[in-house]
């Protein structure tokens, strides 16, 4: 939900990426306020994943900016983060979540342990305290305790899903980058899953940024939408309102296109 | 003699010079990782290679040497690397801990409390204590850099979780001087504590990663733990069969084919120069029934 | 001092795929709303009915003129206001009850509901939600199921439960008592009575003159501001 008094999480001017002579994205512009979740739409090759990765500072742009309000208030370039500041923001203050949970979990090391990682990396040290805090993810991403000691080689891959989420949300990030989250994964477990991140954006009062094709998970999960084609940001506003009232043709015809169920 | 001319301690001029920057450079920077520029030495990787190369390069005519293997003078690999050195440097020997200002060990640290002015070198297999869990040495090396050291934490959670405790043993992973994490190379944990606040200078070489780091005299070393799991040296609970130490690192020695067993110090120097002070067997030993081997106490034992 | 002003709202579609045809709906519309009553929109299918209250709560585009909405002491144009706008006035001024209920998977019916008072009173949530399941007549066992395998009735009170929880100024109705009995009707009668002596500005679509009967205090006829 929307607070009138925040001010914008995280702005985005202008930004551009080239490969080469090849355009990743271009002159992307908006602001995210806390609490709001945006889908960034699109098919393949329409930039969307580029533009997650300006964003959360793990690609350089060619031209732009990203703006994102530190803990303390400031607005602040991500270019000029150090390196240091920007993995610390990326493991404490930010979420990232993987389409393939194997990227974003310690395949070789215990689904409490990948959920207490990040605790033990700003400094926790006492392992009742740890161990309670990876439990009680377990419990809030719906992964029953006689796993917690288990390796996520033998979770199934809603499972593993649900463990990087954990792991992502642990240090109470105000702000989750999410690519596909559910792709990949059956239907019933999809719908599971996009359930649990509606119940935990909603609950934790988490800003997102979901890149997806789906335009049914865009509709349920976010208020405000881009679409994205060639790179260019074709047509974005409220979810409902670009979805229900599309305005530009490529937009029309991705409405349009969607199988009724 | 009338084998080969070697230069004093094997190694040329040049790369000993190499050699005492990085060790230089080490102790400027306490629980860093320094690269070195390896040397092919007479023996291969797995056996010293890199302590023999840092106490080459230390090593000076009026220098004594002791090596060590497991705590113990006279194992096969000790006496090998102390013959290598009296060939090649000719510098004098001994088996007592407090005589030498060199002291090049595999494994184990002596239990008599060294001294400034000595120099403790240590063997040591994988430099790298976040090598199991993160293969990649870009990761590591960043990880270092930037002080991310909640992994090392991650290795002492799964311990716990899978064995109730800190399973760990030796190769106990420490915190030099408030910033590096280091690898103490296999010693057991026993050891760790000795580590701290040390009067001698420690070096550590590993020839095959080609690292060397060091922890100069006189610096904090702390042990990584849970503030619920704290750190614990561990010994067996016993006493040493020959001298009765009760606090001492003990071996335990299978003494026949019937399973008979008896526990002995792992510093051989140090058990000896407890007999010769008037130590002797304990009648509480834990020993099987059976046979008691000839190993007793010597000159002047007393009950 | 109006809740509600429409000024001058027009709108069309353009459809891209059928090579560009074009589509007026409405121009010219132009009516307010007082706090305490309630403005029914009439007119024969198709001619905009909905998509009016869908400019109002911002889901469909406003092509020309103003949507103004009254919060508390500033007034809101939604037809150019920013999403971040939009999104703040539907959590806090405006409350829409469509025909369609969104069937969130696996929400329990009584969450689905709750959902929309979770933010301004979220201890008094599921209970306020629970009363008015209840007045509506939604049987206890059916609270904790969800909604997607009720009756088109039973859904549409849930969807009238969870528009008319919140206490918002301005409540936006599609066709509240379409698929319900007439014991349903008259509860629903009754809710927007209640709703209208809290001084909330109501604008419904009602085909069922009896109800229209009911509750408008003023017709607007919708065909008139068809568009050429």
């Amino acid at each position: 939900m929307i607070d009138a008094e925040d001010h914008a999480l995280l702005q985005a001017r202008v930004l551009t990426k080239w490969y080469g002579l090849q355009i990743g994205c271009r002159d992307i512009s908006f602001e995210l306020y806390p609490g709001e979740v945006m889908a960034v739409v699109g098919e393949s090759g329409s930039g969307k994943t580029t533009l997650l990765q300006l964003l959360s500072g793990q690609l350089a742009p060619s031209a732009g900016h990203v703006f994102y309000r530190m803990r303390d208030g400031v607005m602040r370039d991500l270019a000029s983060l150090g390196e240091a500041e920007r993995r610390f923001l990326f493991r404490t203050d930010w979420g990232y979540v993987h389409q393939e949970p194997a990227l974003g979990l310690r395949m070789a090391v215990s689904g409490g342990a990948n959920v207490g990682e990040r605790l033990m990396a700003v400094g926790w040290r006492h392992y009742g305290r740890i161990r309670g805090a990876a439990k009680d993810w377990f419990d809030r991403v719906e992964i029953a305790y006689d796993r917690i000691d288990d390796v996520p080689t033998t979770y199934s891959g809603g499972m593993r899903q649900r463990l990087q989420i954990a792991r992502n949300l642990v240090t109470n990030p105000r702000l989750v980058f999410m690519d596909e989250p559910t792709g990949g994964l059956d239907v019933s477990v999809q719908a599971r899953l996009l359930d649990l991140i509606r119940r935990l954006v909603g609950e934790l009062r988490l800003a997102a940024i979901i890149v997806t094709h789906d335009l049914a998970v865009a509709r349920l999960l976010s208020q405000r939408i881009i679409v994205m084609k060639d790179g260019a940001a074709i047509e974005s506003g409220l979810t409902d309102q670009v979805l229900d009232d599309p305005r530009e043709p490529y937009t029309q015809l991705l409405v349009s296109s969607i199988l009724p169920a | 003699m009338n084998g080969p001319a070697y230069n004093f301690a094997y190694l040329d001029e040049q790369t000993k010079r190499m050699i005492r920057r990085a060790i230089l450079k080490a102790i400027a920077i306490p629980g860093y990782q320094v690269p070195f520029a390896s040397r092919e030495m007479p023996m291969p990787y797995g056996w010293g290679t890199g302590g023999v190369q840092v106490t080459a390069s230390i090593l000076g005519p009026d220098d004594i040497l002791k090596v060590i293997d497991q705590g113990s003078d006279d194992t096969i690999n000790a006496v090998s690397i102390r013959k290598f050195f009296v060939k090649t440097a000719g510098v004098r020997t001994t088996t007592t801990t407090v005589e030498a200002t060199v002291i090049q060990t595999r494994h184990r640290i002596p239990e008599t409390a060294l001294h400034e002015g000595q120099i403790l070198v240590f063997q040591v297999p994988i430099p790298e204590p976040l090598r199991f869990l993160e293969p990649r040495e870009t990761e590591t090396r960043r990880m270092h850099a930037l002080q991310e050291y909640g992994l090392m934490h991650v290795k002492l959670y799964e311990d716990i979780s899978r064995h109730g405790e800190i399973a760990t043993s030796y190769a106990y992973p420490v915190k030099v001087d408030g910033r590096y994490v280091m690898d103490p190379s296999p010693t057991p944990k026993f050891d760790n504590p000795k580590m701290n606040d040390c009067p001698a200078l420690q070096l550590f070489g590993a020839g095959r990663e080609k690292r060397i780091y060091a922890i100069p005299p006189y610096t904090q070393v702390v042990s990584l733990d849970f503030e619920d799991h704290p750190f614990a040296p561990y010994r067996f609970d016993g006493t040493c069969a020959l001298c009765s130490a009760t606090d001492s690192y003990l071996d335990e020695v299978i003494t026949d084919d019937r399973g008979s067993r008896m526990f002995v110090c792992s510093d051989t120097d140090h058990c000896a120069t407890r007999r010769t002070h008037g130590h002797g067997a304990s009648s509480l030993c834990p020993q099987d029934e059976g046979e008691k081997n000839g190993l007793r106490a010597g000159p002047g034992a007393a009950p | 001092m109006y809740a509600l002003d429409l000024v001058n709202v027009k709108k069309s579609f353009t459809l891209h795929l059928q090579g560009g045809l074009h589509l007026p709906v409405v121009a010219g519309v132009n009516f307010a709303v007082q706090p305490g009553t309630c403005v029914a929109l009439t007119g024969p299918s198709g001619c905009g009915k909905s998509s009016i209250l869908k400019m109002i709560f911002g889901s469909y585009r406003c092509d020309g003129g103003h949507i103004l909405v009254r919060d508390s002491d500033h007034i809101v144009d939604i037809a150019t206001a920013s999403p971040r706008t939009v999104l703040m006035m539907r959590q806090r001024a405006m409350s829409y009850v469509s025909q369609f209920l969104l069937a969130v998977p696996r929400v329990a019916t009584i969450d689905v509901v709750a959902e929309t008072l979770r933010r301004a009173a979220p201890d008094e949530a599921r209970t306020r939600a629970a009363d008015l399941l209840r007045r509506l007549n939604i049987p206890e066992r059916l609270m904790a199921v969800p909604p997607a395998t009720f009756s088109g009735g039973e859904q549409q009170r849930v969807n009238i439960a969870r528009g008319f929880l919140p206490n918002c100024p301005v409540l936006l109705l599609d066709e509240p008592t379409a698929s319900l009995d007439s014991e349903n009707r008259a509860v629903v009668i009754d809710l927007i009575a209640g709703k209208k002596r809290g001084g909330v500005a109501v604008v419904a679509i009602i085909h069922d003159k009896q109800v229209r009967d009911a509750v408008a205090d003023q017709i607007v006829d919708v065909a008139s501001f068809a568009a050429a």
